[in-house]
């Protein structure tokens, strides 16, 4: 297993760096650049300002600097866009609010699909079963742009129970909408992942052995499915962190809350290009690590997997 | 977003096998559970032609029959169709019929820019003329609710064509040379995977803002492709390693045909079955991600319009004129049903196929 | 609840019925026999017969959509299995009757380790403590002859051999001293050389604890070192019944007869295999008549239009057949020296 892990992380790193260089790459290579848009300065300050960001120098002497602060000092620059802040501080400030969403969005997903999901299978074809099973469908197929605003639209504008989007901290009940709306697919899916896991455990021969041994139902289904049924909610976890990003940026968007992607999003209409890199590399360390350690998780969970 | 990348798709399994048993028993070695093969060779192994031409043919109808037998499934596949040609044929339609454009605006009377609920005329009574109301500038909804349908419906499928096509070429040579080849581009594959794509779909877009909208549109068909060909990759690598040992392959190979011959024109097309299954859950993925994309501003650009940018229109002015983001985001959400409603069926109806 | 009572199974009349989309498939449909403690009842059939749903019938585990119990009894130790309610059930479930799987790579639970899985049981049908029921663990592990019991106990499943695995089944079952054993066609996943292994095993273990023993077979080689008695079951009925070796020596059915000559004799010269032409019926869409007819030598006119009846030919034997008198002379069974 540590071989495993080590070997992980020695990929790691090189796919970094790839996806920095892609980065930077796309961003050079288009038309237009971050202090102009398309629009054509006179070429005296045109000619300062490339000096004053060095991009009067070749570029690969400018990859191989912005490369260099990276690897060596995990410095990412100052933000074109934000004067003076440097990417490090607006990263490390938007965060939290971003991880803090979508794990909650998360833990609710898994709080609510895991037994909705369970009592579905315990109760195949019951009206229980259907009616979860087409309310999930539902869930799968609103987009979260459309949920969203439905939301709110109902919520905070026509009951006056929740305050409408904006950020209070996370302790207030603005946090309440956008996790909700954002753990909806989630929510669904896991419901549904657990309801065929679940299906298939309850199936197997093992499970006909636990009732011939005589243990009552709840024994069977909590110390023997539960274990192999869950499975699939646990691979899934991996590439659900990586469409839950994406959800949040879409969340922020909507509720305007101070995240990641909206600095994100931001960034990349400004081609604010430290900003840019420095968020991507962020979102892609995260991934490849959570990745590593969903891997981990299953490994422990399941005896058989054995790297 | 929704996306399946747990490989062995795993929902439910009919109480019978596909042969009528009743799926009780031990797994008694003498029933057959496994499913019947769906070759169908090539003229290049003609013994074997006559035999397996004929199988091949009664088992597709015996999926299609299974796949009518589920209700939801038929639910699924009338409502795309419905919406495809309404959103093909629609825009022209109201175009002949009520005069509009989707881009029509109403210019010489300022009453009319503005935005209506549906089913309201000018004068506040009820008018057949905009069913779902008009938008801040006077356009007909409807309309436009159509032809955003025609873009999103069209990203979504040649879209999922894209990633097919790469996919299945990509899948279907890993596996069947194997080896190391096949363990080193599946690590490619692996890597791949965890690599934030949307976000890197998003840089894309946004730098390459300035194209024309159908140059934009193009970057869409590949980037979105370039997101989903993984798991088709796997699926059909996963297909090809568990075919490439049977008895057609062999004799194909008897037979001196070329590896490339193999495996396009034998292995591939008895993959079918799975690639299938998968593309029609992709197109509803696809047309989520395009969506989102639009909805942040990175998509489609205007004057085109998708789904996608008609919510974030709408999004806007949700609290007074909430028809502007209902109407499209329920129509995005039947047909997204829908379309997961025929994959799911799919899925069923090709049971033996899947597992 | 220990009573005078001769039999310690006795089945009347079962019969288990499945719903399904093609129609009512009728997998058991009549069967009766008895059981004497200490007895080794073997049960014959090919796939779809339906000898595993007798078993699972027994012990009421059948699936309950589609499956039923229609209709019959089946008294164990006096009392009848099928009017207890399900606790009462599950209280004899793995206590006074184990059951045994075809399977042993999949009939445990991949995810816990083998001491857990062993540990159930006796905690809780013996209320043994976590400490008592592991050594008890140990000890049945030692008992089916796994070495090294001690380390092995907390290994998982997958980290057994298929032959070993079925020894650690056998250990679970057997771990409250169950009055009957039900093995339900245990050494067909396994080699020939560890079938050999299980069987004796089985044998062993019977004779040190006097277990009456159900044991589940499509092969009649297996039975024939092991059984006192034997059913062959067709169709979800019973076709004939004898002692085991009454039934080898005299068979009195077709059906009977083709499966013996079905089992290649090694020591007989080489020539083309027997094999029983055609496949088991379609049980959900009978004809009527005797279900064996269309793939039987013997059949005639009647045996396509008549169900046959069940003649006794010895006190002992029995046989479904129109012609099971000729078929059982036939054999070298004398009809008038044991009828009385």
């Amino acid at each position: 297993m540590p071989r495993f892990i080590i070997k992980r992380l020695l990929v790691t790193i090189p796919t970094i760096l790839v996806v920095i260089t892609i980065t930077w790459g796309l961003i050079r290579l288009a038309p237009g650049n971050f202090y102009s848009g398309e629009k054509r300065l006179p070429p005296a300050i045109e000619k300062n300002i490339r000096e004053k960001y060095g991009l009067d120098k070749p570029w690969y002497q400018q990859y191989g600097k912005t490369m260099w602060n990276i690897l060596r000092h995990q410095d990412f620059g100052t933000s074109l866009n934000f004067r003076g802040q440097s990417v490090n501080t607006i990263i490390r400030r938007s965060l939290p609010v971003s991880a803090g969403v979508g794990i909650l969005a998360y833990l609710l997903a898994l709080l609510i699909g895991i037994p909705v999901g369970s009592i579905a299978a315990l109760k195949q074809n019951s009206r229980w079963d259907y009616s979860s099973m087409a309310v999930t469908m539902l869930g799968i197929s609103i987009p979260n742009f459309v949920l969203g605003p439905i939301l709110v639209l109902v919520f905070s504008l026509s009951l006056y129970w929740l305050p409408p989007s904006r950020w209070n901290g996370f302790f207030s009940w603005n946090v309440l909408l956008p996790v909700v709306t954002l753990s909806a697919v989630y929510m669904a899916y896991i419901a549904r992942l657990t309801r065929a896991g679940m299906l298939e455990v309850l199936r197997s021969d093992y499970i006909r052995t636990a009732r011939a041994k005589g243990l009552s139902e709840k024994d069977v289904v909590i110390r023997h499915a539960l274990r192999g049924g869950l499975m699939p909610v646990v691979s899934y976890t991996g590439p659900a962190l990586a469409f839950l990003l994406t959800g949040t940026v879409v969340i922020e968007k909507i509720f305007a809350l101070p995240g990641l992607g909206n600095y994100f999003i931001q960034a990349s209409l400004n081609r604010d290009e430290p900003l840019v890199i420095g968020i991507v590399a962020f979102i892609a360390i995260t991934l490849l690590l959570m990745n590593l350690l969903v891997d981990i998780a299953y490994a422990y969970l399941d005896p058989r997997v054995r790297y | 977003m929704t996306d399946d990348p747990v490989e062995h798709h795993p929902e439910d399994q009919p109480a019978l096998t596909p042969l009528g048993v009743p799926r009780v028993e031990t797994p008694d070695p003498d029933v057959i559970a496994v499913g019947p093969e769906m070759a169908v060779a090539e003229a290049d192994v003609r013994w074997t032609e006559g035999d397996e031409v004929i199988k091949g043919r009664s088992l597709w109808r015996d999926a299609w029959r299974r796949l009518l037998k589920n209700k939801l499934a038929v639910f699924g596949l009338v409502v795309v169709i419905l919406i495809t040609i309404a959103s093909i044929t629609g825009p022209w339609l109201i175009h002949k019929t009520l005069g509009f454009t989707p881009d029509y605006i109403p210019s010489n009377d300022v009453r009319l820019i503005k935005s209506f609920p549906p089913f309201t005329g000018p004068d506040g009574k009820f008018s057949w003329t905009h069913p779902m109301g008009t938008d801040n500038a006077g356009r007909d909804q409807f309309a436009r609710v159509l032809q955003g349908g025609q873009i999103s419906l069209f990203v979504g499928i040649i879209s999922t064509l894209v990633s097919l096509l790469i996919g299945i070429s990509y899948g279907a040579i890993a596996g069947y040379i194997g080896g190391r080849l096949d363990n080193l581009m599946m690590r490619l594959v692996d890597v791949l995977y965890s690599l934030p794509y949307v976000i890197l779909i998003i840089v894309l877009l946004s730098m390459f803002r300035s194209q024309t909208p159908r140059g934009q549109l193009v970057l869409l068909f590949v980037a979105l492709g370039a997101v989903s060909w993984l798991t088709m990759a796997r699926i059909v690598r996963g297909q090809v390693l568990s075919l490439k040992n049977q008895e057609f392959v062999l004799a194909a190979r008897a037979t001196g045909v070329s590896t490339t011959r193999i495996i396009f024109r034998h292995l591939v097309p008895n993959t079918l079955g799975p690639v299938i299954v998968y593309a029609t859950l992709t197109i509803p993925q696809v047309m989520l991600t395009e969506a989102f994309l639009s909805f942040l501003g990175f998509g489609v650009q205007a004057p085109l319009s998708s789904w996608g940018s008609l919510a974030a229109d709408g999004a806007q002015n949700i609290a007074i004129y909430p028809w502007q983001l209902i109407f499209p985001g329920v129509t995005m959400a039947l047909t997204l049903f829908s379309l997961n409603f025929l994959g799911d069926g799919l899925r069923d109806a090709l049971d033996p196929q899947m597992r | 609840m220990s009573s005078t009572n001769r039999h310690l199974l006795e089945v009347n009349d079962l019969r288990t019925y499945f719903e399904t989309e093609d129609g009512v498939v009728k997998a058991v449909d009549g069967i009766s026999f008895l059981l004497k403690r200490g007895e080794t009842l073997g049960i014959v059939g090919e796939s779809g017969s339906g000898k595993s749903v007798t078993n699972l019938s027994i012990i009421r585990l059948v699936p309950n959509p589609p499956g039923k119990i229609v209709s019959g009894e089946i008294i164990f130790d006096g009392q009848d299995i099928l009017l207890l309610r399900p606790e009462e059930v599950r209280k004899i479930r793995g206590c006074r009757i184990a059951m045994i799987f075809q399977d042993p790579m999949t009939s445990l639970n991949p995810f816990l380790k083998i001491s857990k899985q062993l540990m159930e049981v006796t905690q809780l049908h013996l209320g043994h403590s976590k400490g008592q029921a592991y050594e008890h663990a140990i000890k049945m592990l030692e008992t089916v002859g796994i070495p090294d019991a001690r380390t092995r106990v907390d290994n998982y499943p997958h980290e057994f051999s298929g032959g070993m695995r079925q020894r650690v089944m056998i250990a679970m079952a057997l771990s409250c001293k169950p009055e009957l054993l039900i093995a339900d066609e245990p050494t067909t996943a396994l080699d020939v050389t560890i079938q050999a292994q299980i069987l004796e095993l089985i044998k062993k273990l019977k004779h040190e604890t006097g277990t009456s023993v159900i044991l589940i077979t499509h092969d009649l080689g297996v039975v024939a070192g092991m059984t006192d008695h034997l059913i062959v079951m067709y169709a979800g009925k019973i076709f004939e019944q004898a002692k085991t070796t009454e039934l080898f020596a005299r068979p009195g059915n077709p059906y009977t007869k083709g499966l013996l000559r079905s089992v290649p004799d090694p020591t007989a010269e080489q020539g083309k295999l027997y094999q029983i032409p055609g496949a088991p019926p379609d049980v959900s869409h009978l004809q009527p008549g005797c279900p064996f007819a269309p793939r039987c030598e013997r059949a005639e006119e009647i045996c396509r239009r008549e169900f046959p009846p069940f003649v006794e030919l010895t006190r002992d034997h029995h046989s479904l057949c129109h012609f099971a008198d000729e078929v059982f002379a036939a054999s070298g069974g004398n009809l008038e020296s044991t009828r009385a």
